[in-house]
């Protein structure tokens, strides 16, 4: 598996370590169920996921990965941090 | 107060030549790692250029002046080597002096590339890898900095304390590749 880091460009997998499900982080306010989702429950989807993955031995970007489980494609790579 | 002996992260391991290739140490130099603060990064710029006569490189990229390099060194990262940092850097950014952090390898040969194409996952033939490039990658599972120095030089950079794995890990590499003819 290789992953085109907006950085560095196509690497390796072993340079990068993965780091859980992209999620969107609840607001402070948003009640007991919405943060125990956020840390506790996650999707195992057979198919399209988003991923953080670490690019640990490159630039030290994190990334989010639109990737297929089933196929192993890769649909994009963005910077988790945006254009900042 | 007492006199300390200066010893190079090689030591007596290197200079070595085997086959085609030839492995030296750099010369000692001192290094600082440039760290713009958030969104900072043009006046950093522009203070390293007034103070140095070089801009920040963008990603993947050295460039160099008299005695003196800046490489691109991961995001939002820099390393100056040959100087220390002129004044005004440090109101833009937080900088680190690196000076005995690394241990650095010449690798000179047109084998060169051959030799750590057995290390490192990245492709590192000049087409793809031209003079003044930079990577940051891994080399046999260390954290490295390669850069192309020139059309048969690349500088592999790893930290001082891995010193003698890279130094092993090249000479068997080398030597492997000598053994090929």
């Amino acid at each position: 598996m290789r992953l085109s880091c907006p950085i560095c460009g196509e690497r390796d997998r072993r340079e990068f370590h993965y780091g859980g499900a992209a999620l969107e982080r609840p607001a402070p306010e948003a009640g007991a169920a919405a943060w125990d989702a956020y840390l506790h429950l996650r999707e195992n989807p057979a198919g399209r996921s988003r991923e953080l993955w670490y690019h640990e031995s490159g630039c030290t970007a994190w990334l989010v990965v639109e990737r297929d489980t089933v196929t192993h494609e890769i649909h994009g790579v963005t910077l988790a941090a945006g254009g900042r | 107060m007492a006199e300390l002996i200066a010893l190079s992260p090689a030591g007596a391991a290197l200079p070595k030549r085997i086959g085609a290739v030839t492995l030296t140490e750099a010369p000692f130099a001192p290094m600082t790692g440039i760290s713009p603060h958030a969104g900072e990064v043009a006046q950093v710029s522009a203070a390293l250029e007034a103070a140095h006569g070089l801009a920040l490189p963008g990603p993947g990229r050295m460039l160099s002046g008299a005695g003196i390099e800046v490489l691109w060194f991961g995001r939002n990262r820099w390393l100056l080597i040959g100087a220390a940092p002129g004044d005004g850097l440090a109101a833009h950014a937080a900088l680190t002096d690196q000076s005995d952090a690394w241990v650095s390898v010449i690798v000179q040969g047109a084998a060169g590339v051959d030799v750590l194409a057995r290390l490192v996952p990245v492709d590192l033939r000049p087409r793809a890898f031209a003079e003044g490039s930079v990577i940051r990658t891994e080399l046999f599972h260390m954290p490295a900095a390669i850069a192309r120095t020139g059309a048969e030089d690349l500088r592999v950079m790893c930290f001082r304390s891995m010193a003698g794995t890279l130094v092993h890990d090249l000479v068997t590499a080398a030597e492997a590749v000598a053994a090929r003819g």
